[in-house]
């Protein structure tokens, strides 16, 4: 290590601290943190249920109830009394405080643990579950639940409760997506926060008073935004359940995989459960530069394709009109000899921008060898909903512009008019069914050759000489650069099915193919080599993005969610 | 003073009282008319205050020792003061008229029979705080009260003292009547505001909603009971220092006692505060017990205050030694014997009374207006009534009653507002002091018998 003085970074604007004693050590913390934040840096966990910090803070659960003191107020020339550390003797006061509501202030004292704050949890921990159905062996947030950690930890072991417990609406339709469980509801109010707060869309509320407070959907209406699920996230118990993941599986029999949502260009981040070879559920992952803490519906459902019957499991070849199966060799053999048969203004190359920064090197890298001119990729609009999803439905436009070089849609239509005309006598297809672009079969009965890779049976692999099975985004390694310039990495959750491949392994195939040069033997190679060739990803290796991502373009684009959340943040509302 | 006003035969005031308040309240010759208020020197304080310097009424009704009459006795002028001064929002005032807190029943007298006392009583206020707009937020059971103050307010709007240009000045006040929906909770103040704001009336956070900061719309917000605005107008007729005289220090002026249970003659009667003493109450005020029957336990501040028995004796720190019937009603005496004064309502019952009905009563009550917010209060106190219920009905053990002692104590001090010690406060106090009775009720042979009802549902199904 060299002992040469490092230049000092540029240092923050100066934060006021202040001094708090938490379990009896001192702690210097910004000022206007709340209690419960302090605590949990300290490593000090205070448990609790209606607390968000994406939300405002009732205060409504009791369970973060601590002990707390402050230093006496003196008397005009009175001295006051000091520990050892220094610091004024904190007078502790006789009745417990919520820790998620209230801020710090200068000599405060908390204790998270030790008699008040133990009896108090206790205490709360056995009036929650008094009512509570305790069917814990069919429900479904077992295992993740709040209500059962705490319990562990917290609670009596036995209950006191001798008499009949409230009895309220069970397997309650409040929405295409949610259900509600009544009787589970610990009435944190977390759900009614989100759909009023953050999703604009207050369906939710209580009924009824007392024990016999009922969570209810408005009259007339449905829990039905795009954005319901994220109840089920929140919901610190089993009250809130989706519909697509109820008695799927039990939570901990999944893995969990850090991983992207690639269903528009917002990149949310994201968390894959699997287990074995199947995708059980999509859940939002906290990322506070791209989705906060809050995925959409429609991203987070739409896995469902992963495990489809309809995927193909192994590359086809047509002969005499009839798909065959046939080994990866064969297919690039076969693919390969079709491109070197004619000449480059006869091929085209029809990309996706839903295909990973490597995927877009590899087939860029393609295009070059080849001197292929003919080539577009497929562009998707119109997503934008003003809370998190892009107008921009292709997840890696920004990957296309950086790496092709070229705007999504740009050449698009002289690709197409060069298949119509019959021009174009062999075509790569990746990723993307040209049937739904706009072509037409017979259109495409002109090509001399068609090779396409497809993740499921379509029309445009029906039509193709040779078919190639390709990876979900469930399935592979890789990188995209989302709407706001924010370069992500997807991670492998599951297995692909079958002989089915990333799409970079087969394109490194097909360039030693028609080239015989290579040398890649990870898509980390991948991202290694096409670093030192753009710029933007200079000095980065795919490790090196991290599981937050890496902001490296500036684009315009704001995340209308984030912007919220920052106001509300300003304001003191939430903690952010 | 009261001599010179006829009143209505049979409602003549004790001579023990001292009427301020309740002045015209069963006067023969009296209704809520303006032209009748007017008559007997209404609105003449008024005037005088409205041509006082603002911090002058506030000093006045410091300096009065004037303390909340709604429960908590907290001093009003220094609730008046905690308005930030740099505050530029608008400032509320709220009359607090959802008198709910069972036991006690002086403010619906004040409005039925004397709505431009506590009109005047709130324009002045108002005025004080620089209000331009108030409420009088009324319980749901007083629909009648409603429609005598919505008319009392019209009649003031009339004659120039609300509205434009209260009282010729360029003051502007606007007063509404806002009903309730039939909810104790509605009563906290923080639960009355949410109310007013139209949603359910959970009670607010504090900190940091504390309404003299983030009231109504998050505004410096006041919420006074109707007695103490109506004292304000006396306040001002008598000058801070001869109402001060009246009472004793710190616990000054007169109060209402609405006096129920096992006396001969129940009803409300207007005292110095500290100066009648329980027993006076009983004896003088009251008539003394229903004949044959001996006291055996005083709710002396409305329901939620804790029970005094009979017996007891209270060693004070003064060096005092009280029995029951020789407490002071006034504020510091009584929490000094462990209860409090309250909202006035003192209910008396006499050996007739089985103590484990009352709890199981006052439990009912709690477990029924519960607003259902927070955990302690939400599920302790329905689990409290369903206790209480069993050893009413006689399928309880002993340790039942020690259980029902445990769940009170889990709900005090730590719930949002103070509904959590007016649930847990009844409890505590009862099993404390009649422990050895509840526990009579009860059975120990059930003690290793009793178990979860849904247990016993359940194997009745597997069978």
């Amino acid at each position: 290590m060299s002992t040469a003085p490092t230049p000092v970074p540029a240092s923050p604007p100066p934060v006021d601290l202040v001094n708090v004693q938490i379990n009896g050590q001192w702690l210097k913390f910004p000022k206007g943190t709340r209690m419960i934040e302090a605590c949990r840096q300290a490593e000090a966990m205070v448990p609790h249920y209606c607390y968000h910090p994406k939300l405002s803070s009732p205060g409504n659960c009791r369970m973060c109830l601590v002990e707390m003191g402050m230093p006496p107020r003196p008397t005009p020339g009175q001295e006051l009394e000091k520990d050892e550390d220094g610091f004024a003797k904190i007078g502790w006061m006789p009745r417990p405080v919520i820790a998620c509501a209230n801020t710090i202030g200068e000599g405060m004292g908390i204790r998270t643990e030790g008699k008040l704050s133990e009896e108090c949890r206790k205490g709360v921990m056995e009036l929650l579950l008094i009512n509570h159905p305790l069917d814990c062996p069919i429900c479904d947030q077992a295992g993740e639940c709040k209500l059962q950690e705490f319990s562990v930890e917290h609670g009596n072991g036995e209950s006191h409760f001798r008499e009949e417990k409230v009895k309220k609406p069970k397997n309650v339709d409040i929405g295409p997506r949610v259900r509600l469980d009544d009787e589970r509801c610990i009435m944190c109010s977390r759900c009614i926060r989100f759909t009023a707060e953050i999703a604009d869309d207050p369906v939710l509320g209580f009924t009824e008073r007392g024990s016999f407070t009922t969570l209810s959907v408005h009259p007339g209406k449905r829990l039905e935004n795009n954005y319901s699920l994220n109840t089920v996230d929140i919901c610190p118990v089993g009250a809130l359940t989706s519909n697509d993941f109820r008695f799927q599986q039990r939570v901990w029999f999944l893995k969990e995989t850090k991983s992207l949502c690639t269903k528009c260009g917002r990149g949310c981040n994201m968390e894959i459960s699997s287990r074995e070879k199947e995708v059980f559920r999509q859940t939002p992952r906290e990322n506070n530069d791209v989705n906060s803490t809050w995925m959409c519906d429609q991203g987070r459902l739409d896995f469902h394709f992963v495990n489809s019957e309809y995927r193909l499991t192994q590359p086809l070849i047509k002969v005499d009109g009839k798909h065959q199966a046939a080994t990866w060799k064969q297919a690039i053999a076969k693919i390969a000899e079709a491109l070197k048969s004619v000449k480059p203004s006869e091929i085209a190359i029809i990309g996706s921008g839903r295909m990973t920064n490597e995927e877009l090197y590899l087939s860029k890298c393609l295009i070059r060898v080849l001197g292929v001119e003919n080539f577009a990729v497929i562009p998707r609009t119109g997503g934008a909903d003003n809370y998190l999803r892009a107008d921009d439905l292709n997840p890696n436009s920004n990957g296309v512009r950086t790496i092709w070089g070229v705007e999504p849609g740009a050449n698009l239509d002289t690709v197409f008019e060069n298949i119509t005309r019959a021009r174009a006598r062999v075509v790569l297809v990746l990723g993307e069914n040209l049937m739904k672009a706009g072509l037409e079969a017979r259109q495409l009965q002109k090509i001399e050759f068609l090779a396409s890779t497809h993740v499921l049976a379509n029309a445009t692999a029906e039509q193709s000489h040779v078919v190639l099975p390709a990876a979900t985004y469930a399935e592979k390694r890789g990188s995209m650069i989302n709407v706001t310039g924010r370069l992500q990495k997807l991670n492998k959750a599951i297995e692909s099915p079958g002989e089915a491949r990333d799409d970079w392994e087969f394109l490194r195939d097909l360039i030693l193919a028609v080239s015989g040069t290579n040398g890649l033997y990870s898509v980390d190679d991948v991202f290694k080599q096409m670093a030192g060739e753009i710029e933007l990803f200079k000095g980065l290796t795919l490790s090196r993005i991290g599981e937050l991502g890496l902001p490296i373009m500036e684009t315009s684009e704001k995340v209308p969610v984030l912007e919220r959340e920052k106001e509300r943040k300003a304001k003191g509302v939430i903690v952010g | 003073m009261s001599t010179t006003i006829p009143y209505k035969p049979g409602k003549e005031p004790h001579a023990r009282e001292h009427r301020l308040i309740f002045r015209n309240v069963d006067r023969a010759d009296y209704d809520p008319s303006i032209d009748c208020y007017i008559r007997n020197g209404g609105y003449v304080q008024l005037k005088k205050a409205l041509g006082m310097e603002r911090q002058a009424i506030i000093d006045e009704v410091k300096k009065s020792g004037l303390r909340g009459r709604g429960g908590a006795g907290f001093p009003t002028g220094v609730k008046w003061g905690f308005i930030p001064p740099t505050n530029t929002k608008p400032v509320y005032l709220i009359c607090n008229a959802d008198e709910s807190e069972p036991g006690t029943f002086k403010d619906r007298y004040i409005m039925h029979q004397d709505p431009h006392q506590l009109v005047e009583g709130m324009i002045i206020s108002c005025f004080a705080v620089k209000a331009q707009l108030a409420y009088i937020y009324i319980r749901e059971e007083f629909p009648e009260a409603a429609i005598i103050l919505e008319k009392a307010l019209a009649e003031a709007r009339a004659k120039g003292y609300l509205g434009k240009n209260v009282g010729g000045t360029a003051y502007d006040l606007e007063i509404y009547v806002h009903r309730g929906a039939g909810a104790y909770i509605c009563g906290e103040e923080t639960g009355l505001i949410e109310s007013l704001e139209g949603k359910r009336p959970y009670p607010r956070i504090k900190p940091p909603y504390f309404p003299a900061a983030l009231g109504l719309y998050m505004s410096p917000t006041i919420v006074n009971n109707v007695e103490s605005l109506c004292h304000v107008k006396h306040i001002l007729e008598m000058g801070s220092e001869a109402y001060a005289k009246l009472g004793t220090p710190n616990n000054t002026g007169t109060r209402i006692l609405c006096v129920s249970g096992d006396v001969q003659k129940p009803g409300y009667f207007e005292v110095q505060v500290g100066h009648v003493t329980m027993g006076e109450v009983i004896n003088d005020l009251c008539g003394g017990l229903k004949p044959g029957r001996k006291l055996k336990a005083i709710i002396p501040g409305g329901s939620s205050a804790k029970v005094l028995r009979a017996d007891e004796k209270f060693k004070l720190k003064d060096g005092r030694e009280l029995g029951i019937m020789d407490i002071p009603m006034d504020f510091d005496t009584m929490a000094a014997c462990g209860t409090m004064a309250g909202s006035g309502g003192v209910i008396i019952m006499d050996d007739s009374r089985s103590m484990s009905w009352v709890i199981n009563n006052l439990n009912q009550f709690y477990a029924h207006e519960s607003c259902g917010q927070c955990t302690p209060c939400r599920e302790g106190s329905l689990w409290m009534k369903k206790i209480s219920d069993r050893i009413v009905a006689g399928t309880a053990s002993p340790s039942d009653v020690d259980e029902l002692l445990r769940v009170a104590n889990n709900i005090e001090g730590k719930t949002i507002c103070a509904f959590g010690e007016a649930c847990s406060w009844p409890t505590q106090s009862f099993v404390k002091k009649f422990r050895d009775e509840m526990i009579g009720d009860t059975k120990p042979e059930l003690e290793s018998k009793i178990v979860n009802p849904e247990t016993v549902l359940a194997a009745a199904n597997l069978v």
